[in-house]
């Protein structure tokens, strides 16, 4: 599955987003600009409102753009994204199992090979014993965990996260960022990854988008120099670590007043 | 395992303790003289001729004819009611085209359309039935329907995003997501169907546990009557015993 295979090339130009609710006219992108690379992991960070996650769902097909294009170059891939959401979207009507083969019976892959894939993306993330167990039943870690095996067993060309570990503790986060790194390496997809951490952005990412606030504009895209294969807990306690991460801040600190601002009027 | 077994049978009897205390408060009652036992016929009075009319066929024959019609009726209501009810949901056109008729309709008391399916359908089990069907239908349309639209987005973001077709999202995410409120409509539908379904065996017929209930009227054999009453308590408790453990097979991940 690694090897030569590369992810999704993507060319987002000149992206708008309008929303027109009753006589406000809501700019949620404006002139959005962007080029990734295959195999490459951006994040995109940006004050709350600023259409980050509103990206992502035009990306996933889920919204339609009110302009400019996105081409997404992504021979021989059957799939071509699929998306983590923030608060994991499991069924809860689904076992684990089922909810992970979702996105290959949807696509009409064999019984034999779908389980033999949900198979190694159980494996993959650690829930082989809970395959049978519903939603309900598992831990918040533990959700988020198979809604990434859901998403990585379609083999997607690109896949879309939406602060994938925003609701979880703090430990949790740590283990699961260290994961989705090694899943990641594994089989370098093209990933996009929304966060409001700067932190969890340098530690994941190859490069790192800073939005405005609304309108929602690319403010800054600043390349993450670390090595890789990253290690979360000795990279965040390294002096570059913290010098970039306070840089970041200062461009991000000015969007995220100003839309304090915007919230109090 | 074991305490939540024993929890789960302690439950069971929990449920059984107020119908009994009932029976036994009323024959204490009539056996202090409060009363008049030919007219209030005492528990034990009603269980010595439930005996003598199961021992004669006469009771489970009237019971087997009032099931079937119940049984039949309730399934033709309540499979094509789940379906327009997630339709409704599905398909916005649909929901406008059927909306107006549900309203106009549910309110209707469907006993009243007794006389007009005997001139449809004669005096038959096909009345009946078709009686029952109706009353069946609008409780689940209607449960169904808004179990179906209040389904979160994202499962509906999440099934799109991972490729669902309308096939996939109509049986696998729509009817599971509305599946709970459809057991409350069914759970509903099942006391009106026993409602209609003996009011209208009082007329046109010679059968089932409406019309056991009716004669006996006629014929002011009161403790026949109670029979039929108890034995129409007695299959409702059935019924709903049973509908609880087909619910909790169903709705696995039910959480209370």
């Amino acid at each position: 599955m690694a090897g030569e295979r590369r992810g999704a090339a993507i060319d987002i130009a000149g992206l708008r987003k309008l929303y027109l609710s009753g006589p406000a006219r809501l700019v949620a992108l404006d002139h959005i600009d962007l080029r990734i690379a295959p195999s490459e992991f951006v994040c995109i960070v940006g004050p709350s409102g600023c259409g980050k996650s509103t990206l992502l769902r035009i990306l996933a097909g889920l919204t339609a753009p009110s302009g400019g294009t996105i081409k997404v170059d992504a021979p021989n891939w059957a799939v071509e994204n699929a998306m983590v959401f923030q608060e994991s979207g499991l069924f809860p009507w689904m076992s684990v199992e089922a909810n992970v083969g979702f996105g290959l019976m949807t696509r009409g892959v064999g019984a034999h090979e779908a389980a033999a894939r949900v198979e190694a993306a159980l494996k993959l993330v650690g829930l082989t014993r809970f395959r049978q167990h519903y939603p309900h039943q598992l831990s918040g870690g533990m959700r988020q965990r198979s809604a990434i095996a859901r998403a990585f067993v379609t083999d997607p060309a690109m896949l879309l996260m939406d602060e994938p570990l925003a609701a979880l503790d703090a430990q949790n986060r740590i283990i699961l960022q260290a994961e989705l790194l090694r899943i990641w390496e594994q089989t370098r997809k093209t990933v996009i990854y929304v966060t409001h951490s700067i932190e969890e952005a340098l530690l994941l990412g190859d490069r790192t988008v800073v939005m405005t606030a609304q309108p929602g504009r690319i403010k800054q895209i600043i390349d993450v120099p670390f090595a890789r294969p990253r290690d979360p807990m000795t990279l965040s306690a390294s002096p570059e670590f913290g010098r970039l991460k306070l840089d970041i801040w200062r461009v991000l600190e000015d969007e995220v007043t100003r839309a304090r601002h915007d919230e109090e009027k | 395992m074991n305490i939540e077994m024993s929890s789960k049978t302690r439950e069971r009897l929990l449920y059984l303790i107020s119908p009994v205390a009932f029976l036994v408060i009323w024959q204490i009652l009539l056996m202090a003289g409060i009363g008049d036992r030919r007219f209030v016929p005492a528990p034990s009075d009603i269980a010595r001729r439930f005996i003598t009319l199961a021992g004669t066929g006469e009771l489970e024959w009237h019971v087997g004819v009032t099931l079937y019609r119940v049984f039949l009726g309730y399934i033709i209501g309540a499979v094509p009611a789940v379906a327009v009810g997630l339709l409704m949901a599905m398909f916005k056109p649909v929901r406008i085209m059927v909306d107006p008729l549900i309203a106009a309709l549910f309110p209707i008391p469907k006993i009243a359309l007794m006389p007009l399916l005997l001139l449809a359908f004669g005096f038959g089990d096909a009345s009946k039935v078709a009686l029952v069907a109706i009353a069946v239908f609008f409780p689940v349309v209607v449960n169904t329907y808004v179990g179906a639209a209040n389904i979160e987005r994202i499962y509906w973001d999440v099934a799109k995003n991972y490729g669902a077709s309308q096939t996939v999202m109509f049986t696998r995410i729509v009817f599971f997501g509305a599946l709970p409120t459809i057991f409350a409509g069914l759970r509903i539908a099942l006391a009106v169907s026993f409602i209609v379904l003996v009011a209208s065996e009082f007329v046109a017929t010679k059968s089932g546990i409406g019309y056991l209930i009716w004669n006996s009227w006629e014929l002011l054999q009161v403790d026949v009557m109670f029979v039929g009453i108890v034995t129409i308590g007695i299959l409702g408790l059935i019924t709903s015993v049973l509908f609880q453990e087909i619910e909790r097979k169903a709705v696995p991940w039910k959480t209370e």
